[in-house]
């Protein structure tokens, strides 16, 4: 499989990386050089195969239904680009 | 002055035992690895460095030595990946997308590290979000290998330049160039399709990647989180076990963190494999593998059989496929983990008009091309239509895999020898411009153990033709790394240690 470029304007749209034009022979270019890499895959036969879920065989652990942490707005919103009275700022999304 | 310098030279055991004898105190010791530091910037090994804070656990070390209170690395200097989140201290993921971000919290592996002794050197350089096999993708620029081919004078200021300046794998490259060149005693670092042994084999030092679950990956910058864990890059194998024994553990807070005692690694060095099976697979023979590599790994064949183990041939079928569902699986759950990477809550923000198109240019900035590639294939394997046909398929042979190393362990087979790379240290600039896929063929005999899950370290072997270091890889069942420290130990007793000379000092 290979992708044109208009599908690779649209992966990253989906990947939220803005792309110029001019980005996009090259970038067209290594991604089907990576889609012809796994391509072998193919020859592989998956009839009747689980797909792997986890590679400890585990339960899930769980811990007891408690509040184990809290009270940091403070810490929590100290690294944002923008923030007020610890609240994240975004740019307008609702009229 | 040459008392202080040869301070550097002690290995972690060396060193504990020197503080433990009072023989120097940890504030001698930490205060010749700063000047090390110092005089090797030209390697760029360390993207920030700590010395006042270092200096400041050095003196709780000697108080803790002096009062008889002290803990297993009391006043071991250390240096740390920069993957891993460090409280109060700039932590990036070598990205500029990350570029200002200081924790509130420390990562569960440092954190012990802490309340064992140890001391913190600084923050190490390594690939952006540890994608990559030479550090060329950092946002810090690449680190140079202290290691040079021989006749090469690159670096220094003597007359015509010979050679080119070499990296020192990735991603952890910034660590293995740190140990190898003596900038700290050990290094933590991260694996997760050869990360650790790769950059370990490329600077003649040893590192393991335990066993998925033996270390918590919480507090680390996540990458591909079925396969990332952590582990140390250390100078010998008896120094790889000590960090382990701290580094290792049960987590609340990860969910994968497997819960079961940490033994003392360093009991495994027994120098005995007698009655240990060593599986060769065939398929780790590739058709135009250097001839060097190819004798290395038969010389490692041979210690581990004169030490009494024995030997048998194997088969592991799905080899050649770990590599091509790797780069299928580790990017999509890469293109879901950097997600969060949204330019709201931490990190890098430009303005782009509404939400998206702030999304959008802040990631475009933000991340480098390696990682808008990967998140790219990551989105596209994922995406609607596309996702039964590469990532499903992926996990699918992701099971092959893991059965073909099952099945050898049913069979008797306590650990397996193979190379730990096709080839020795590559000049910087020399791999991956054209086609990506020729730098991730750097990771074709280390993968397979990330995509199984399994422990796997890499020991530096020998020398090849132009004076650089190989390594040969040993991979161990699920919580074995006690097997892979004894049959480690037994190689390096058998080959000796590599150490460069320090042509970057002024």
């Amino acid at each position: 499989m290979s992708v044109d470029s208009n599908t690779v304007k649209r992966v990253a749209r989906l990947s939220r990386i803005a792309l110029s034009d001019d980005e996009v022979p090259h970038l067209q270019s290594e991604l089907n050089a990576m889609l012809a890499f796994v391509e072998q895959l193919n020859e592989v036969d998956v009839t009747g195969i689980e797909p792997m879920t986890s590679v400890i065989p585990m339960a899930l652990k769980k811990r007891r239904d408690v509040v184990t942490a809290g009270g940091e707005a403070g810490k929590i919103t100290a690294n944002a680009p923008a923030s007020d009275d610890h609240f994240f700022l975004v740019p307008k999304v609702v009229e | 002055m040459s008392g202080a310098n040869d301070l550097t030279a002690l290995t972690i055991a060396e060193a504990r035992e020197g503080l433990a004898a009072k023989s120097f105190t940890a504030h001698e010791l930490t205060s010749a690895y700063l000047a090390a530091i110092e005089k090797a910037r030209v390697l760029n090994a360390y993207v920030i460095e700590t010395p006042e804070k270092a200096l400041a656990m050095a003196a709780e070390s000697d108080r803790r030595l002096a009062s008889g209170n002290a803990r297993p690395l009391e006043g071991i200097p250390l240096g740390i990946k920069d993957l891993f989140c460090t409280e109060g201290v700039r932590s990036t993921a070598c990205s500029n997308i990350l570029g200002g971000f200081i924790p509130p919290y420390e990562s569960t592996v440092t954190s012990q590290l802490w309340r064992d002794g140890a001391v913190m050197l600084g923050k190490l350089n390594c690939d952006e979000f540890a994608m990559g096999s030479s550090n060329e993708t950092s946002a810090f620029g690449p680190v140079v290998n202290p290691w040079r081919r021989t006749g090469s004078n690159v670096g220094t200021n003597a007359g015509t330049l010979e050679g080119t300046a070499l990296v020192p794998g990735g991603s952890s490259g910034g660590s293995a160039a740190a140990v190898a060149a003596r900038l700290c005693a050990g290094a933590t670092a991260t694996d997760t399709g050869g990360s650790i042994r790769q950059p370990a084999a490329f600077t003649g030092t040893v590192g393991i990647k335990p066993t998925y679950g033996r270390c918590s990956r919480w507090g680390i910058v996540a990458f591909a989180s079925s396969l990332d864990q952590a582990g140390p890059i250390a100078r010998d194998v008896r120094d790889a076990a000590i960090m382990l024994r701290s580094m290792a553990g049960n987590d609340e807070r990860d969910s994968t963190a497997v819960d079961t005692p940490v033994p003392d690694y360093e009991k495994a060095l027994s120098g005995e494999v007698r009655g240990l099976t060593i599986g060769i697979p065939k398929e780790y023979r590739l058709d135009g593998m250097a001839p060097e590599i190819e004798a290395l790994w038969q010389q490692g064949i041979a210690w581990l059989k004169e030490a009494g183990a024995k030997i048998v041939d194997i088969s592991l079928p799905h080899t050649k496929y770990a590599l091509p569902a790797y780069y299928i699986v580790a990017p999509a759950e890469a293109s879901s983990n950097l997600a969060r990477y949204d330019g709201v809550r931490y990190g890098l923000r430009e303005q782009g008009g509404d939400i998206t198109g702030m999304y959008e240019k802040t990631r475009a900035r933000g991340f480098g091309k390696e990682v808008r590639r990967r998140i790219m294939i990551g989105t596209y394997v994922l995406s609607a239509g596309y996702y039964d046909a590469y990532y499903v398929k992926a996990q699918k042979i992701r099971t092959l895999i893991k059965r073909d190393f099952d099945l050898a362990f049913a069979a008797g087979v306590d650990a397996v020898l193979t190379p730990a790379t096709p080839s020795s240290a590559f000049g910087i600039g020399e791999k991956g411009s054209a086609d990506p896929v020729e730098m991730y063929l750097n990771d074709i005999f280390t993968v397979t153990v990330n995509m199984a899950g399994l422990p796997g370290i890499a020991i530096p072997a020998g020398l090849d033709a132009k004076g650089l270091p190989l390594a040969l890889q040993l991979i161990g069942r699920p919580f074995a790394e006690e097997t892979l420290f004894r049959c480690g130990d037994v190689i390096e007793r058998a080959a000796g240690r590599f150490t460069p000379p320090a042509w970057w000092t002024p």
